[in-house]
């Protein structure tokens, strides 16, 4: 077993990276991820790999998607208005099923924004970063140790279904320290029989492009992509419930914002309130059946979020808005507060009997 | 038990440092912690801060809204979090930096002239060390083995005489009454 040490969220990714085989990092220094390229130069050239500090989010995100062809795990990060920037390169590196890992470790926004913790970048992350039929798996992490071990899975989830996935952070998970095992995990063996390796004048060259001007060639692309999506959907879903048990009120949180609400809960239970947690650790795709569970006995829903309440869709689609779902919300750069949330148990608590 | 620790001062007077010491420390004695800085602008010059939590359950938030242990290095500070500790806490103060009193009588107030003390001791930038000390020392945690092995993690093995100088200004601290 590793030594347990205490690292910063952001130097956890980028030794998780390394251990899982990366060894091309292209990126451009923003707050609060900025740790994240001081360890890959640091790290990179000691063991033979790339970093390159880009000229731009654009061309970092594009170097990304020459690495990523010639079938070398490659990844960047950036924070939210960085990653906008990277929306162009993401639709084209889905337009050509190439794996490839992008770090958001989210500010408040829009625009330039603040460099406070966020998670407004939700809906961007979820709904199709750029243009075009395309979905990213999109991973939560909640603590120092998951910004590590998701890291990994990233990487692996890319290459098992040849899609982009992005890790979306935020500056608390960034910035903090907590006690992290690094392992070196075991790299499976994936197919790469499409990457640009060269032909060696013995086989077929390989192309890697997102044009295809026939109409019917291109609708075949993503009905072939969608099928993928599909297995994503049936397999790759994952959450933590906490306290769930006997729970009938449901609080859903991911990454800071579960943190946060776990305090709230250990409170509320204390005054008698049975609530829960469904953290989301997968935001897409979305665990729609822990949710769907959940309504069947929980008499409502409370998401918390640091954005004005953009996840709450997706738990009322999931829940096929069976149940009341309100929200506790801050945006800005602002964390709500252990208080704020047990404020907004005890409403539903209340309001509970009414239901 | 769980300890909530805010620290908080001017950018530059080792705030970070001396919370990361402290979470070593904690981690080292196999206790659930965690380390959460403020990374705004704060950073270059104005106030600064760091939430450490030490204990035996997992941490949920790592915001340390109200603290049981608050160590203020400047009078914003100690402005700015008095009101925020738990009643029954205590505040450490740098009384050679911030020239009033704790208010509150609810809270245990502990004043070292950590920065006088660093200055007569030859190692001006060591305050932080000096008054994180005198909180082990209060807080019945200064054994000295766990000390030196939390030191280690935190001093860079490229400085090893700051080693000494670190822990000389922990020993100030803890012997100051």
């Amino acid at each position: 077993m590793a030594e347990k040490v205490l690292m910063k969220g952001n130097e956890a990714i980028a030794e998780a990276a390394i251990q899982a085989g990366c060894r091309h990092y292209f990126g451009y220094p923003i707050t609060p991820q900025t740790e994240i390229a001081a360890y890959m130069a640091k790290r990179m050239p000691k063991i033979g790999g790339t970093f390159l500090q880009a000229e731009s989010e654009i061309a970092a995100i594009n170097m990304v998607y020459g690495a990523a062809s010639t079938g070398h795990r490659a990844m960047t990060s950036s924070s939210s208005p960085g990653i906008s920037l990277k929306a162009e390169g993401l639709s084209y590196i889905a337009g050509a099923d190439l794996p490839a890992l992008v770090i958001n470790v989210q500010r408040g926004g829009p625009g330039l924004g603040g460099i406070q913790p966020s998670q407004s970048d939700y809906f961007q992350a979820t709904r199709g970063i750029g243009h075009g039929d395309f979905h990213m798996i999109v991973l939560a992490p909640a603590s120092v140790q998951e910004m590590a071990d998701l890291t990994v899975k990233g990487f692996d989830l890319a290459d098992k279904y040849r899609t982009p996935v992005m890790l979306l952070a935020d500056g608390t998970m960034g910035q903090m320290m907590e006690p992290v095992e690094i392992h070196t995990p075991e790299v499976k063996e994936y197919d790469k029989s499409w990457a640009l390796t060269g032909t060696g004048m013995k086989r077929k060259h390989n192309i890697i492009n997102s044009l295809s001007l026939d109409a019917y060639e291109l609708e075949q692309f993503n009905l072939n992509r969608f099928e993928r999506y599909k297995l994503i959907e049936e397999n790759e879903p994952l959450h933590e419930e906490y306290m769930m048990e006997d729970a009938e009120i449901c609080v859903v949180a991911f990454g800071i914002a579960a943190r946060v609400a776990k305090n709230a809960i250990v409170q509320a239970r204390k005054e008698g309130v049975k609530v829960g947690l469904i953290r989301p650790i997968t935001l897409w795709p979305f665990p729609k059946q822990a949710l769907a569970a959940a309504a069947e006995k929980c008499a409502s829903f409370i998401t918390v979020e640091l954005n004005m309440g953009q996840m709450v869709e997706d738990v009322r689609l999931a829940i096929s808005c069976k149940r009341p779902v309100t929200t506790c919300t801050r945006t800005g750069g602002v964390i709500p507060s252990p208080a704020e949330v047990r404020a907004k148990i005890m409403e539903a608590a209340q309001e509970g009997g009414a239901e | 038990m769980t300890h909530s620790y805010l620290i908080a001062g001017f950018g530059g007077q080792g705030l970070l440092f001396a919370g990361k010491f402290l979470a070593y420390k904690g981690l080292l004695e196999n206790k659930e912690v965690s380390w959460l800085p403020s990374y705004g602008p704060e950073m270059r010059g104005g106030t600064a801060s760091c939430s450490v939590i030490i204990g035996d359950e997992p941490v949920g938030s790592p915001i340390v809204e109200h603290p049981d242990v608050l160590m203020v290095m400047n009078l914003p500070s100690l402005n700015r979090y008095e009101q925020a500790v738990q009643s029954g806490g205590t505040i450490f103060v740098d009384s050679s930096l911030v020239e009033r009193k704790v208010e509150r009588s609810d809270v245990k107030a502990v004043y070292v002239p950590a920065t006088r003390l660093a200055v007569e001791n030859d190692m001006t930038t060591l305050a932080n060390m000096i008054l994180t000390g005198k909180i082990l020392e209060e807080m019945g945690e200064f054994d000295a083995d766990g000390v030196q092995a939390a030191l280690k993690k935190v001093v860079s093995a490229k400085h090893p005489e700051m080693f000494d100088l670190n822990l000389k200004a922990l020993q100030i601290g803890r012997d100051f009454k």
